[in-house]
């Protein structure tokens, strides 16, 4: 018994002035709950979170207050991702039926400034400038360019190809394609990433309603069923965010380890991908996650970008709707951005930016400090 | 001034710095007392180490992050070390940072991991910032630096790397 996502909905991401995060997440419920013709009273359960826009169950405020079990999630970057596998667990393990998972968030301007004591470290780290999640993804792609041998005109190739997705994408918050050489020259902000090659913080929502494989059809002739929703945490002696110290053996980090459960769980394997969302809050991270993740060797990078392979018409399109450079980060609904993406692709509803080939299978992965990712196989 | 915080000490000018210190008019005191001891005459950094697996932490642990064990013993970590990752940090941060600048008078400043043989990888500032001297595998050393000044004038210092 899998779980199946029979309704998908979406607030636009970027900037809405006037609007709370709350009431972004209250619009993608709607949304979510009439794609898939069913009432928010239908709902068994709801799992949701944000990061800086209040509790997800007081959007019983918004929808209704019906009584049903709405469990708050907050787990970083993952919130959306840890959402959606508590829920696929209610799902299959029996415990419901139908129920609704949703993400929201509205951030400040400029890069997020977390407190050192929300992570167990002490005041001194925070005072000494190493809570900036912009330094550690310079710092491990630094080190990853080292070993690896990749150039810098890759980190470039994604950026450009963020752009011209969110230019297709009519829920992305930037949409006109930047060009390689503005790219490249842009302010750098933490080497060797330049202004162009990060996301920033955002606004958004993203609602999903899920159901029992087996009464998929009731709701939709398209549904998706989660084949895996695997999330994971960091291990001793992994580089991730915020770490102060590690210990020299190099052990696998988050991602590699949700990604493993993943595949594991589904029962298939990084060839069998057709589409994938990967987290891609710089344009290093999306190049580190696609080895991550299984999708090429390390080092493979540089003639995969230059070739296309990860474009919407290439051979793995990644981040077809833009990613998080093109839609920004709002951090409890990015992950569910990323799998209301692969299902518009696998149902054949993405419009411009659709896939042109049978798409069967694909793939999210999201990853955030202080070093927790969560992944999902989703097929048709 | 090549960093945003000016260069207190490093380990052979460390005599010089304490002596003036003494005099009474600039007091100053450990960014965090667990990380270091200061004004000291040879600081090092405090780390602990597991007695069950022998795994390192810092700042120093009272359990294993790796093994769960609770009987950890205090260690100082190797003053000299390699460049193990870096970049530079070209923004003002966000408090909670605490520094001597402003938006206005903002330096970039270089940020690593350093190796430190035998021990661990530990998150630096590095007293560094220019890209064309960076160099993964170079050799450092600790040195210190006033962070922030507080209002009754005491100055907060932390620890760095240098390039040796
Ligand atoms: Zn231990």
């Amino acid at each position: 018994m899998r779980a199946a996502i029979v309704g998908i909905g979406i607030h636009p991401f970027g900037r809405t002035p006037g609007v709370s995060g709350l009431q972004q997440g209250a619009v993608a419920a709607r949304r979510a709950l009439a794609d898939a013709g069913v009432r928010w009273q239908d709902m068994q359960f709801a799992y949701g979170g944000s990061y800086s826009a209040g509790n997800a169950d007081a959007l019983g405020n918004e929808l209704g207050l019906t009584g049903i079990p709405f469990i708050n999630v907050l787990n970083g970057c993952a919130t959306g991702g840890s959402a959606l596998v508590a829920a696929c667990q209610a799902i299959t393990s029996g415990a419901a039926d139908l129920g609704l998972v949703v993400g929201f968030d509205k951030h400040d301007r400029g890069a997020f400034n977390a407190q050192p004591a929300e992570d167990g470290l002490g005041d001194w780290s925070g005072e000494a400038g190493f809570m900036v999640t912009t330094q550690f993804f310079a710092m491990k792609l630094r080190r990853y360019m080292h070993d690896h041998g990749i150039h810098a005109d890759s980190l470039v190739r994604v950026a450009e190809k963020a752009y011209a997705n969110g230019a297709l994408n009519p829920n992305a918050w930037r949409r006109t394609p930047i060009g390689f050489d503005e790219i490249q020259r842009s302010t750098m902000v933490n080497d060797p990433l330049t202004k162009y090659m990060f996301c920033s913080p955002a606004e958004g929502g993203v609602a999903l309603v899920v159901c029992r494989e087996d009464r998929a059809k009731r709701y939709t002739p398209t549904p998706i069923y989660v084949s895996a929703a695997a999330m994971r945490t960091r291990r001793a002696g992994a580089f991730e965010v915020y770490g102060t110290s590690v210990s020299l053996d190099d052990a696998p980090n988050a991602t590699a380890l949700a990604s493993r459960a993943a595949y594991e769980m589904a029962g298939l394997g990084p060839a069998d991908v057709h589409v994938a969302s990967i987290q891609d809050t710089e344009s290093g991270a999306e190049l580190m996650h696609m080895a991550e993740n299984g999708f090429c060797e390390h080092g493979e990078q540089d003639d995969l970008l230059a070739r296309g392979a990860t474009r919407i018409d290439g051979r793995l399109p990644i981040n077809t709707d833009g990613g998080c450079l093109a839609n920004g980060e709002p951090i409890g609904a990015s992950g569910l951005r990323q799998v209301h993406e692969i299902v518009l692709q696998l149902r054949g509803a993405a419009g411009a930016r659709q896939v042109q080939r049978p798409l069967m299978t694909g793939y999210t992965h999201v990853y955030g400090a202080p070093g927790v990712s969560a992944v999902t196989v989703l097929q048709k | 001034m090549p960093c945003d915080a000016r260069i207190l000490s490093t380990p052979d000018r460390l005599v010089e710095r304490i002596l003036w210190s003494s005099v009474g008019d600039v007091r100053s005191r450990a960014i965090d007392d667990a990380l270091f001891d200061w004004p000291a005459p040879d600081p090092a950094l405090k780390a602990s180490r597991c007695r069950h697996c022998g795994a390192h932490a810092f700042p120093a642990m009272e359990s294993c992050r790796n093994c769960g064990g609770t009987e950890v013993e205090a260690v100082e970590l190797p003053r000299r070390g390699t460049l193990w990752t870096w970049t530079v940090q070209r923004f003002l941060p966000k408090p909670p940072y605490r520094s001597l600048q402003t938006e206005t008078t903002f330096e970039p400043f270089g940020v690593g991991h350093v190796e430190l043989p035998g021990t661990l990888r530990i998150e630096t500032r590095l007293l560094e910032q220019d890209p064309a001297r960076l160099r993964i595998g170079a050799p450092v050393e600790l040195a210190f630096y006033t962070q922030y000044v507080e209002t009754d004038g005491t100055e907060v210092v932390n620890y760095a790397f240098r390039m040796a």
